[in-house]
């Protein structure tokens, strides 16, 4: 019983601070918002002109980000490798 | 326990699945979609292939070694276009210094293109095996 | 929030508890696959396509089936 209680209470601490913490985030899809104002407007100013795509989202994945791209195909490689290795005994 | 009825419809979706996927994958640079995207829906068309007839004409279709090879074909190609640009002087995937007679926008356009297909042949490789590995008997 | 956002948000809700609580392993993976579907249709509606048509593949497409292929393997029904 005093379990529950202790719990219940330390985790309507935790909801309270959570709630306060999305409170004080910027609205949703706000343009003033920090993560907007770094490098996004260049990005929307000249990934056209530098890269010659008009899809801005390919252009950030595949060149600007390129580096992170590698990466995730490697992740996918890795987990990939490992599943066959593990399944696909049988064509050996 | 497959029907006429979902072996034919299964038959006749298959190409424009395949097609459909080339196109987004090809398309990437300027549309929504890209090697990702198309990858998984050309996967996906194999899985159809499974699951309409059955695992082994999907298996005969893409079997166990194209899919490995494609799989390592695609990730070996954008680490490969990585180091093209090392070796022309500049950053690792920096495309716009490979030296192509046209402009650095152009090139690293046609570039962003091959990176779209590299990441295509890879989830498409793999998207395929997944479930057909899954798919198949094992004893354990 | 327009109406139809405000309807598909609710959905979204509404599905996420009903995965959480079906008994049926089968019938989880398909509202989830709904949820998906519903997923990729708020992303279009908040202008991201690129992110619309991977959830579309992979969540309503990849993911169902290697669910319903490993319950297939394994049991339909979760134990209590």
């Amino acid at each position: 019983m005093i379990k529950q209680v202790a719990s219940l209470i330390v985790l309507l601490g935790i909801g309270i601070i959570l709630t306060m913490a999305v409170i004080d985030m910027p609205a949703f899809g706000d343009p003033e918002a920090p993560a907007h104002r770094h490098v996004a407007p260049r990005y929307i100013a000249l990934a056209e002109e530098e890269t010659g795509v008009t899809n801005m989202v390919t252009a950030i994945l595949a060149d600007y980000r390129g580096y992170d791209t590698l990466g995730e195909l490697t992740v996918i490689f890795a987990a990939g490798a490992a599943v066959l290795s593990l399944l696909g005994s049988k064509h050996e | 326990m497959t029907t006429v009825v979902i072996q034919t419809i299964g038959r006749i979706l298959v190409p424009f699945i395949q097609l459909f996927g080339l196109y987004v994958i090809i398309h990437g640079p300027v549309s929504p979609g890209g090697g990702f995207q198309g990858g998984v829906i050309v996967g996906a068309s194999m899985i159809l292939l499974a699951l309409s007839y059955d695992l082994s004409s999907a298996e005969a279709r893409a079997s166990h070694k194209v899919r490995i090879a494609m799989d390592s074909t695609g990730a070996l190609l954008f680490a490969g276009i990585g180091l093209v640009a090392l070796l022309a002087g500049g950053f690792f995937l920096e495309y716009g210094i490979i030296p192509l007679p046209m402009a650095p926008a152009e090139v690293r356009g046609i570039f962003i293109l091959l990176v779209g297909v590299a990441i295509g042949i890879h989830i498409m490789a793999l998207a395929a095996s997944l479930f057909l590995h899954l798919a198949e008997e094992h004893e354990i | 929030m327009g109406i139809l956002e405000f309807i598909l948000m609710s959905f979204l809700v509404i599905l996420a508890i009903a995965v959480v609580f079906a008994r049926d392993l089968l019938a989880a993976t398909i509202v989830f696959l709904v949820y998906s579907l519903i997923m990729a249709i708020v992303f279009t509606q908040l202008k991201a396509p690129d992110v619309a048509l991977t959830e579309a593949a992979v969540g309503a497409g990849i993911t169902t089936l290697l669910f319903i292929i490993t319950i297939a393997k394994t049991t339909r029904r979760e134990e209590e």
